[in-house]
């Protein structure tokens, strides 16, 4: 994606340059996300980093230890990487199906960035779960999370929305409401063993 | 059977429908303004007895219509192929699923509400839906009723997620295969109507899954009764949808085969709806919360295989 541009001369930062560039404009996404404008910097300049460090993160955090019974608990490891993965591809390609113009990388690239709200609410959640469980506990828990729902959704929509015919946009959003209602969902449902 | 006039004004009502419905045919290359003006021509020409007329004028339709399709299909490897099956409006794919919501005995489905344009869109979105919500409300159930009873041991159950989507997907695409395989296969038998395409039956074993979705959120209430009852309405409105988009197809058919088909699909659909209820909704006795040693001597370090489906005993 970067090309290096090395300095002859200069073995110790050769690698790292290109690394904090690639990392400044990881986190120039991110605040993008944070605070969606229609701009098209997601667009243009797609890369999928930062879905996959969100995705890890949210996979390492959300697996149960292996102590429990394998029947009863929450997702693996890796269920949660293919829920994630192979819902933002079946939401891509439904929306190219049904006549949108994004392209597949640059709506995988909006999809798993706008993971961060639920990233972001999942560490809040898991810092409130410190605390003594309880009815405010949850309620806490649970208003945490309809934010960060309803941020990822705006977010994924203001950029979505416009690659599609206006008779077909609730067809291409309802998908990725159902996609982040589901990561939502095993969010809240999460308890540490 | 309708009146000439009553034929004439219904093929008007759809080919205005329809007219409407595409102003901009340019995303697939099938010309559909052909269509309506065909309807029309065939009904306000028709004279005499319309019994049999409307089967030999919708005959004719259909072989007018398929032929028009086979010339302008691109193959199955390119990507516009399945972007034809997508075809649709989000007024569409509401008006069908308000259409397989409340089944009329004139109204085919597949004639009426599909119109020789199946999509895809619904069944597969529908059928996602239903799994994410079985699995979401059946978790939400244990957890309303650890909160009238603690001693019932709570766990996120993520499995059922798997389980829930594949029973689902099965269900709404292999019995629709057998279905269509099994009408083709009796179509020597049949002279005027012809079956469903395979795709056509697909939509409308997806769109008649919809009417689960609520049924499945209104489970939640934990009277056992007013569950059952609510099951039963369910099942009744989607299997009679079902029961009137078959029924033009197989009353042709011998008495005999007609009954055990049309049997036999309400039956799997009955049995779809029970296992959901009992799988997903099972009231679990109170469970010890600390499980018994055996288990816990499994060293911790072995990493556990992927959770793969399997039948869960109720316990």
């Amino acid at each position: 994606m970067a090309e290096a541009e090395e300095s002859p001369g200069d073995p110790g930062t050769a690698s790292s340059r290109p690394l904090m560039r690639d990392l400044k404009a990881v986190g120039k996404k991110f605040m993008h996300v944070l605070y969606p404008r229609k701009s098209n910097t997601l667009l243009r300049d797609w890369d999928l980093w930062g879905p996959l460090i969100l995705c890890v993160t949210l996979a390492l955090m959300l697996q149960r230890d292996s102590v429990d019974s394998e029947k009863d608990g929450g997702p693996q490891f890796a269920e949660v990487f293919v829920i994630v993965w192979f819902g933002a591809v079946t939401i891509t390609l439904n929306s190219k199906l049904l006549g949108g113009n994004i392209s597949f990388f640059q709506s995988l690239c909006v999809l798993g960035y706008c993971i961060l709200p639920l990233t972001v609410a999942l560490l809040i959640c898991r810092l409130v779960l410190l605390a003594d469980p309880g009815p405010v506990n949850f309620m806490v828990r649970l208003f945490v999370v309809i934010v960060m729902f309803a941020w990822s959704i705006v977010a994924s929509t203001a950029f979505l929305a416009d690659s599609q015919p206006p008779n077909r946009r609730a067809l291409a959003v309802y998908p990725v409401f159902l996609f982040y209602f589901v990561i939502s969902w095993m969010i809240l449902t999460f308890t540490p063993q | 059977m309708a009146s000439a006039d009553d034929q004439a004004f219904h093929e008007f009502e759809e080919a205005t429908n329809l007219l409407a419905e595409t102003p901009d045919a340019a995303t697939t290359s099938r010309s559909d303004q052909l269509t309506p003006q065909g309807h029309v021509a065939v009904a306000v020409g028709s004279g005499g007895s319309y019994g049999a007329e409307d089967e030999v004028e919708e005959e004719s339709d259909k072989a007018a219509l398929l032929q028009e399709k086979q010339q302008q299909q691109p193959g199955f490897w390119t990507f516009s192929y399945y972007q034809s099956f997508f075809d649709v409006d989000t007024s569409q794919v509401l008006n069908r699923i308000k259409g397989s919501l409340l089944p009329r005995p004139g109204h085919n489905f597949v004639r009426h509400h599909l119109r020789n344009r199946p999509d895809l869109y619904g069944p597969f979105w529908i059928c996602a839906t239903l799994a994410f919500v079985l699995a979401v409300t059946g978790n939400l159930t244990l957890v309303l009723a650890q909160r009238r009873d603690p001693s019932i041991h709570y766990s996120p159950q993520f499995h059922k997620v798997t389980v829930a989507g594949i029973s689902i997907y099965c269900y709404a695409w292999l019995v629709p295969l057998a279905l269509w395989g099994f009408l083709r296969w009796r179509k020597g038998v049949r002279e005027r109507m012809g079956p469903y395409t395979f795709l056509e039956t697909v939509c409308v074993y997806g769109y008649s899954l919809f009417v689960f979705i609520p049924m499945v959120v209104l489970w939640l209430i934990p009277v056992p009764w007013l569950q059952w009852l609510f099951g039963a309405l369910a099942l009744g409105l989607s299997a009679t949808g079902l029961v009137f988009t078959l029924w033009p197809v197989v009353r042709e058919d011998t008495r005999l085969v007609a009954m055990v088909l049309l049997s036999a699909v309400v039956l799997l659909h009955a049995l779809l709806a029970v296992g959901c209820k009992l799988y997903f909704f099972q009231s679990l006795p109170p469970e010890n919360v600390a499980p018994p040693p055996q288990i816990t001597s499994l060293p911790s370090n072995i990493p556990l295989p992927p959770t793969l489906p399997k039948s869960m005993a109720p316990s």
